[in-house]
């Protein structure tokens, strides 16, 4: 089977700004595909032409062999959307509002009962959707975009919003969301978030994409130094700087930190001297790899 | 059809659970029925009290039709007691106090309110100078026809209730499309159901369906209140006012889909459904009759739907107009829609950017 959404050299300008510009990548089935960028970037812009909301100024979006744009109800039968905001209908509980979902795809109300169970709303049900918490808002939005199963689901910036426990609860059922080789297509603003759901994660920045790959592979390529942390009493500075490989060493009242590129050796190294008192070892992440292709700190 | 079902159940539960829609669009309208139908009703046709005091030949011998014209005007209580009918007179709880003295019929009044007594002594006066004629055996040489310039049966209930109907549906129609869309559209809403196999047909057609099932409730309490309580008269043709409403509730909804579309914000397009449509409850005689307007607020009055709707229910409703008086309104109405919406057409877009 080929790749089950397809962008080619998608272009979307307003007024003069370059909202997306030259945007081009392929997803396989069932891969978890992560758009990565700060505000701005271009991320829900590309989503919306993706998912069919607006045409490309030039470009080609095909979703399910299919183009985006104009949009196709029986393409749309097997996709779902969470859109930025949680959009409900007024004052209908959450169990009126995933039937009412549910019926547009003609899903049986049982199917939609079976689906608030699985995001953890079952005694929430009969709470109007205006009452819910932000997480809780967030969960019933995504089982609305999959109370039909579809083979594709589209989520924008689902974890937006949340404070940092709900953001962590929320990973749990957004992981298991391609356990049945189901493709999952996320925007985050989070690097964390990425670097634990994705397969593959592009980095968009002003329209662009800078970087595309797994988040492990855009680490490696960084080739960025381990910083290796010991309690300040188990080694001297001195004796630190003359282990064979390490690059740097900073000291401060709370810790000594060596940077090296080859953190097998030195481990074993200290191990040997007995020295590994506080030791925490840190790699490269995301944000490192952000920071390196733009050369700007990244602010979410 | 089920996507056409649910998203039916869906805004109609929204409306019953929106306290404040269903106050402005039933309750407040109510509140006027009641207060013109209730506390404002027949004042003009209040009858003459009058207490007959033993027996008066006069009144107990009238012909059967005189007798039946004497009662439309006069409430007569029968009495013995002299002293307590003047008594009551005295305190004005009656207009006239009457009895027989031979020949003579003594008619006791009061002056302490001229015009109602000069009234009261009038209308006795002519029923004996009839009984007098017609004690006489000649024909009587002069007789008088009256005839009513003002429109007849007019009473206020038969006025006001299809008016405050019109203006009931007028509110609710307007207010829910434009709360509709904007509410829908600021929570994208709106776009959620674009990226859903559903056709605009079904969205549009969920719409004017609970909208216009709203009105038919609202018709049907209106008319249940106006008949059962302040005793409203509907002619035979009052059906042929549900295809006035539904090209009616078709109009208002254009009207609240343009002022949702200029909008912005919720509010917005509230401010903007009010602007439409009090006035033009005003101006198009839904509190009050515009048969002694002039000129100027007729032709106004003319350049909006809701005179169509509410001259076309209160032809078929208490005028006893047959299927014909709806044809101008239908028209009408429904061209209203078509242009208002063309125009809002201009103005619409699925989002909020």
């Amino acid at each position: 089977m080929g790749d089950v959404l397809v962008a080619r050299n998608l272009v979307k300008v307003y007024d003069d700004l370059r909202a997306v510009d030259d945007v081009s990548f392929a997803v396989q089935p069932g891969e978890f595909f992560g758009i990565l960028g700060p505000n701005g970037a271009g991320k829900t812009t590309t989503l919306e032409i993706l998912e069919g909301l607006r045409p490309a100024d030039s470009g080609q979006a095909i979703l399910l062999g299919n183009p985006s744009w104009p949009r196709d109800t029986d393409v749309l039968r097997r996709v779902g959307v969470q859109l930025q905001a949680s959009s409900f209908f007024e004052r209908l509980t959450t169990r009126e509002q995933i039937r009412t979902f549910a019926a547009l795809y003609d899903v049986a109300p049982a199917t939609a009962d079976e689906w608030l169970g699985r995001v953890g709303l079952d005694d929430k049900a009969d709470t109007r959707a205006e009452k819910l918490s932000g997480g809780q808002r967030q969960r019933l939005s995504i089982a609305c975009a999959l109370v039909h199963d579809p083979e594709i689901v589209f989520l924008d910036e689902p974890t937006a919003a949340l404070d940092p426990q709900a953001r962590r609860n929320l990973w749990d059922l957004l992981g298991s969301l391609n356990d049945n080789g189901r493709t999952v297509i996320i925007t985050t603003h989070y690097m964390d978030e990425a670097e634990a759901l994705c397969d593959r994660v592009a980095i968009m920045d002003r329209g662009k994409i800078l970087q595309l790959d797994s988040p492990a592979a855009l680490i490696r390529e960084l080739e960025a130094a381990v910083r290796i942390s010991l309690d300040p009493q188990a080694i001297s500075a001195t004796d630190a700087e003359g282990i064979d490989g390490v690059d740097q060493v900073e000291e401060d009242a709370a810790a000594l930190t060596l940077s090296t590129h080859d953190p097998a050796h030195v481990l074993a190294e200290l191990a040997t001297r007995g020295s590994l008192a506080g030791l925490q070892v840190k790699g490269a992440n995301l944000e490192d790899v952000f920071l390196t292709l733009t050369g700007r700190e990244y602010r979410a | 059809m089920t996507a056409f079902v649910s998203l039916s159940q869906a805004m109609l539960k929204g409306f019953l659970r929106d306290r404040q829609a269903v106050f402005f669009s039933v309750f407040f309208p109510l509140m006027f029925l009641v207060l013109f139908g209730g506390v404002f009703a027949d004042q003009d046709q209040s009858k003459i009290d009058l207490i007959q005091v033993g027996d008066v030949k006069l009144i107990d011998d009238l012909p059967e039709q005189a007798r039946a014209a004497f009662d439309e005007a006069f409430e007569v209580d029968e009495s013995d007691d002299r002293a307590a009918a003047l008594a009551e007179l005295r305190d004005g709880d009656v207009d006239l106090v009457v009895e027989e003295d031979g020949d003579q019929i003594v008619m006791r009044y009061s002056e302490a309110d001229q015009v109602a007594s000069a009234v009261a002594q009038g209308t006795l006066r002519s029923f004996v100078e009839a009984a007098n004629v017609a004690a006489s055996g000649e024909p009587p040489t002069y007789t008088l026809r009256g005839e009513r310039v003002e429109d007849e049966s007019l009473s206020t209930i038969q006025f006001v209730t299809p008016g405050l109907l019109g203006w009931a549906v007028a509110t609710s129609a307007t207010f829910g499309a434009a709360a509709t869309l904007v509410g829908w559209r600021s929570s994208k809403l709106l776009r959620r159901l674009r990226l859903a196999p559903v056709s605009t047909t079904s969205i549009v057609a969920a719409r004017i369906g609970v909208t216009v099932m709203i009105a038919l409730v609202q018709m049907a309490i209106f008319l249940g209140l106006g008949v059962t309580v302040f005793d409203l008269q509907l002619t035979g043709n009052w059906w042929l006012s549900i295809p006035l409403l539904v090209a009616g509730t078709l109009s208002f909804m254009s009207l609240g889909l343009l002022a949702g579309s200029v909008a912005k914000t919720v509010e917005g397009a509230t401010s903007l459904a009010n602007i439409f449509v009090l006035p033009m409850a005003f101006l198009a005689g839904s509190f009050f009759p515009l048969d002694g307007a002039p000129r100027w607020l007729d032709i106004v009055s003319h350049l909006l739907p809701l005179r169509y709707l509410n001259d076309g229910m209160l032809d078929v409703m208490v005028r006893g107009e047959g299927p014909s008086a709806t044809l101008l309104p239908l028209a009408v109405l429904l061209g209203f829609a078509v242009v208002v919406v063309a125009i809002a057409g201009r103005f619409f877009s699925w989002d909020t950017d």
